[in-house]
């Protein structure tokens, strides 16, 4: 079985306990302006410029039959329409230039490459993580790398937006320790408006996961204009609170370094472009969460 | 800190080192003047030892509490003519350099001109040592494929274990007595030399017994002038110390570290060793006068501090003695290697953390200095505790303390034929090499450059540098039917510049032994005295001698380039290699882009590629280790380069990993910079996929940014990342947690960042007075992010 993903990260220790690989699933049922990973929504393999690599020796030029790419000033441009995606570019490129993102992958070669890593999952209290994208998207392999995972005894971190078939999470939640949980926006309008999808399918299933008994660290995207207001953060505050199981809750500041991932791959959503939240803002958040009895940290 | 500390410390930091001329001067005076004929060379070195410790200047800071200096006063550096003679063009260089400079007084300059450089020109060690050496050896030396390091300096790399506190010099002086009975000339036909030796040795511990004692006297001198009443108990106190140490063994924790320090002065004054002098496991050796001080209050912690402090400052205040040429390009630094250990295990294999281990992180941090430099050995059995203070301090991002296997280190002791009572009781010598503290004279003899020798080998033992023959001929390489050959040709010419420089060695071995005796460290290193042998001659119980190897990065990533792209997917052929090696790539900047970003890296856990750096360890493995050397052991594989990686590489033309002519190679056994690009984890697997417990040590460098351990939990994966690399026996880490921005701001405006301390290769150093390339080389080093 395979799975189409588009990074694995080792070393990541902002994404569960301890050291753990986490393997970037790619394809997501949202599609939100902030997203840190553009490059994790488009289900399918993507080409990516990084035209400051290109060293000019035009090969790609050539190689290209649908006259796809061109040089327009000195730079590599990419005419997405005409591309087929049929990789000759990237065999010729030399520098890196022109990347795919994107690779299928088979559960075997994952957990290889996850078993790597098992001396500092042992060490650290560590392990894998899946994220995105969204895994729950590609629920089977994911299922199944998991599954995988729980008979070594590597614990298992799934990172979701929790938009998801209730009976493809619950399947999948059997092998999962811990669960990391995105919530958003509590105005289902809203939500719409940014993600292009309702929030009750996600909210159920947070509940029903917190039901079942299942450990969640809940991370909240602290997006100025579209989060953070007040009225937003207290109604999240009011909808966590009566809820079991939530080991922690984590803020996680909007900042801009993933903007130029977003330029080269050319993601089709415009990108939402603000500031970093100030450190007075995001306390000010955290207070209006602890009235309602929740403890809050920043980052991870 | 307190106010003494801040104004000793500043006065160290920024005192600019020069050059003394004392020594020389009064060590010409004695071969001049007071030299008798037919005075054995032990005899001789010890009383010229004697000489200078009886007429040196005796220098008390004000408000110090250790006292004692090597020089006339705080970074003022002796020089050793009987080893090497600077000209005066040496001494030019010297002051006007930019990096490592050493002012020269007029005076100095004069003295060397019309007493130094008249009496020692044509009788120094380095030129005896050049004029034995072969063409074939002259001529690999000039080209870059090994360096010489007692061209310079002598051997040392020594390193004090716990018998200076249970001993004075007067139980050494009965000890030596007792050998002197026990010889027996007419059955043992060394004995004469023995007795020489041995007599020599009496004489050195005299030596610095008076030393110590004029120390006494300067500070009843000073008492009398002294108007603060405070200063004046102190010094009179620095007065008894001085008067008991080291004659006797020391009573409490201050006369403990004044003791180490006059042994420690002792070393360095008597010859310009390597390395310094160090000493060793200072929590462990230092604690029982810790506790038993506290006990009955003569000690509190803060004053206990504060003495830890002046000790501190010390060392600091010895830089490295002027190098030159080779020397200095090689180990172009300040640092002198001391190494204080903390952690490890006990003699009886127990945890040996104690309260002041805690207290030597704590004055490490505080101190913020670049000597001594500090390391946390690490066991199985040291508590979690200890490891996450030394990460704390890892954090404030000057590259200390650096850590240690002790369990894989026992096992590399065990494995070169220790005991386990002295691996136990061993560690690291000053930069990551291992050491029987106490009992062994570990040499290290000079780099090897490994890219080179496959830049031979891919020339028929031609360097393409200069068109000499350097190596054996073996053949054209476009004749090579696969890679396998090229991997044979490559051990062919590796054996025969390790066989050079072994013949070198063994010759220079000999030199040392019969020319530069050193009755003073042998005294202090087991088993000279019972042996009647001196340090240079096999005296100790142990004598490893190294070679050490630079470039694995840079070497296997070359060699993964040619098997990958030439032999396995026939995307280069050899010619187009070679050819785009020997231009520089002036036309092949495609050929480059293709070696260094298509066939894979050392340091990413790609097995295709680790493969090789086993196959590049085993080969220098194969053809180093278990050598003989000429004093009855043997000879061991370490890797580590000080920066000989940055001289090698000016050096070294381009190689198949993409690397341009004249860039640094790889440093110690880390990825090539900038070609690890799956994190430390994977980096961490691909270094312990070569056999660690198999070498005298090895040295890994990893940059963190700063946002890696912004809080606890990136402290702790940082303290369970150092433990899963220990878990794989990897030997040491060190760690640079800074960006690489603010390097360059450093860079760019020096003195916004004078104090700027990073970690370089077993040392740390300050950034802005590293050279250009030596900055641009830590900055090119992959941030782990």
């Amino acid at each position: 079985m395979e799975g189409l993903i588009f990074d694995i990260k080792k070393y990541a220790i902002h994404d569960g306990p301890g050291i753990r690989t986490t393997i970037f699933l790619k394809g997501c049922p949202l599609h939100c302006p902030w997203c840190h990973n553009p490059e994790g929504i488009k289900p399918q393999p993507e080409i990516m410029l990084s035209p400051e690599r290109c060293i000019h020796c035009e090969q790609c030029l050539h190689a290209c039959e649908r006259g796809a790419l061109q040089r327009r000033s000195d730079v590599i441009a990419l005419n997405r329409e005409k591309c087929d995606r049929c990789g000759v570019c990237l065999d010729v490129c030399c520098s890196r230039a022109i990347e795919q993102v994107g690779r299928h992958i088979t559960v075997e070669q994952a957990a290889e490459e996850i078993e790597r890593d098992r001396v500092f999952y042992e060490e650290s209290g560590g392990g894998v993580t899946l994220s995105g994208g969204e895994p729950l998207m590609q629920p089977q392999f994911t299922r199944a790398l998991l599954k995988d995972c729980k008979k070594k005894g590597i614990h298992t971190v799934l990172d979701t937006c929790g938009y998801a078939d209730p009976e493809i999470l619950q399947e999948v939640s059997e092998f999962v320790d811990l669960f990391l949980f995105d919530v958003k926006i509590m105005d289902d309008e809203k939500h719409k408006h940014y993600t292009g999808v309702s929030n009750q399918q996600i909210f159920y299933n947070l509940r029903t996961l917190s039901e079942n008994g299942k450990t969640i660290h809940i991370r909240i995207p602290i997006i100025p204009g579209i989060t953070d207001d007040e009225g937003n953060i207290h109604m999240v505050g009011t909808f966590l609170a009566p809820l079991q199981h939530i080991d922690k809750i984590s803020l996680l500041p909007y900042h801009r370094a993933w903007l130029m991932k977003h330029r080269k791959i050319k993601a089709s959503n415009e990108p939402w472009i603000a500031d970093t939240p100030s450190p007075v803002s995001l306390t000010r958040i955290q207070e209006v969460l602890e009235t309602c009895r929740l403890n809050t940290s920043i980052g991870g | 800190m307190t106010e003494r500390i801040l104004r000793l410390r500043q006065k160290s930091i920024t005192t600019q080192p020069y050059v003394s001329s004392e020594r020389a001067q009064l060590l010409t005076e004695f071969y001049k003047k007071h030299l008798r004929e037919n005075t054995s060379p032990p005899v001789t070195r010890a009383l010229a030892f004697k000489y200078i410790l009886e007429h040196k200047e005796i220098f008390i800071d004000d408000g110090e509490l250790i006292v004692g200096e090597r020089g006339p006063g705080p970074r003022g550096a002796p020089t050793y003519p009987e080893l090497c003679c600077h000209t005066l063009q040496d001494l030019d260089i010297l002051n006007s350099r930019k990096k490592t400079r050493f002012q020269v007084s007029d005076d100095a300059r004069k003295t060397y001109e019309t007493i130094i450089i008249p009496f020692w020109q044509g009788k120094t060690l380095r030129e005896k040592l050049f004029n034995a050496m072969s063409e074939k050896w002259k001529d690999a030396f000039h080209a870059g494929i090994f360096t010489e390091f007692m061209e310079q300096r002598s051997p040392g790399h020594a390193i004090m274990d716990d018998k200076i506190y249970h001993k004075g010099l007067l139980q050494f002086k009965e000890e030596i007595t007792r050998s002197r009975a026990q010889l027996d000339p007419k059955n043992d036909p060394q004995a004469q030399h023995k007795e020489q030796e041995l007599r020599a040795m009496d004489i050195a511990a005299d030596a610095l017994i008076s030393f110590a004692r004029r120390h006494a006297e300067k500070a009843r001198e000073l008492m009398k002038t002294e108007r603060d009443e405070t200063r004046k108990t102190e010094l009179a106190t620095i007065a008894q110390i001085c008067a008991h140490v080291p004659a006797q063994s020391p009573r409490n924790f201050w006369e403990a570290l004044q003791m180490y320090w006059f042994i420690h002065l002792g070393v360095i004054t008597e010859l310009n060793v390597w390395d310094s002098f160090n000493p060793g496991r200072l929590d462990v050796n230092l604690y029982p006068f810790f506790k038993k001080d506290l006990a009955d209050g003569s000690l509190t912690k803060e004053s206990a501090v504060e003495l830890l402090q002046c000790f501190w400052i010390k060392f600091n205040n010895q830089p490295a003695p002027p190098k030159v040429g080779v020397t200095e390009e090689q180990s172009a630094t300040y640092q002198d290697f001391s190494l204080i250990n903390t952690g490890g295990i006990l003699k009886d294999g127990s945890d040996a953390v104690n309260e002041l281990s805690f207290l030597i992180l704590d004055v490490l941090e505080e101190m913020h200095m670049m000597m001594p430099s500090t390391c946390v050995q690490l066991s199985k059995y040291n508590p979690e505790d200890f490891l996450l203070q030394a990460v704390r301090v890892v954090k404030k991002g000057f590259g200390q303390p650096s850590f240690f296997n002790t369990d894989a280190i026992i096992q590399e002791f065990l494995r070169a034929g220790k005991t386990l009572r002295d691996a136990r009781q061993g560690g690291p010598s000053g930069c990551v090499t291992i050491s029987a503290f106490g009992k062994e004279s570990c040499t290290l003899t000079g780099y090897m450059n490994w890219p080179k020798i496959l830049e031979i080998a891919l020339h028929d033992g031609k360097d393409p540098n200069t068109g000499i023959q350097l190596g054996t001929q073996t053949g054209d390489p476009q004749n090579f039917d696969n890679f396998g050959d090229l991997l044979e040709v490559y051990k062919k010419q590796l054996r025969y510049f390790v066989d050079l420089k072994i013949e070198g060695n063994s010759i220079i071995e000999r030199l040392y032994a019969e020319h530069m005796p050193a009755p003073f460290m042998s005294l202090l290193t087991d088993d000279c005295i019972s042996r009647g042998k001196d340090y240079h001659d096999g005296g100790p119980r142990y004598n490893v001698t190294y070679i050490q190897g630079v470039g694995m990065g840079t070497i296997t990533d070359a060699l993964s380039a040619i098997q990958y792209l030439v032999y396995d997917h026939k995307m280069l052929t050899m010619d187009d290699l070679l050819r785009a090696l020997d231009t520089n790539f002036a036309d092949d900047e495609r050929v480059r882009q293709i070696l260094l970003n298509v066939p894979p890296k050392y340091g990413n856990d790609d097995d295709y590629v680790d493969a090789l750096a086993r196959a590049v360890f085993d080969a220098y493995f194969e053809v180093l280790d278990g050598r003989d050397n000429t004093k009855g052991d043997k000879y061991r594989v370490n890797l580590l380069p000080t920066t000989a990686h940055i001289y090698f590489g000016q050096m070294t033309g381009a190689t198949a990993n993409g690397r341009k002519a004249g860039e640094p190679l790889s440093d110690g056994v880390s990825p090539s910079q900038g070609a690890d690009h799956n994190g430390p984890t994977a980096v961490i697997k691909s270094v312990a996929k070569i056999d660690h417990l198999k070498t005298g040590g090895t040295l890994l460098n990893q940059k963190f940014l700063p946002d890696l351990l912004k809080d606890e939990a990136g402290l702790c994966n940082l303290a369970h990342l150092i433990r899963a690399y220990f878990r794989l026996n990897g030997h040491h880490i060190q760690f640079n947690v800074i960006d690489a921005q603010t390097l360059r701001d450093a860079q760019e405006y020096p003195d916004k960042y004078r104090d700027l301390i990073v970690r370089v290769a077993g040392y740390s150093d300050y950034f802005v007075d590293l050279g250009k390339d030596l900055q641009n080389e830590i900055i090119s080093r992959t941030e782990q992010s």
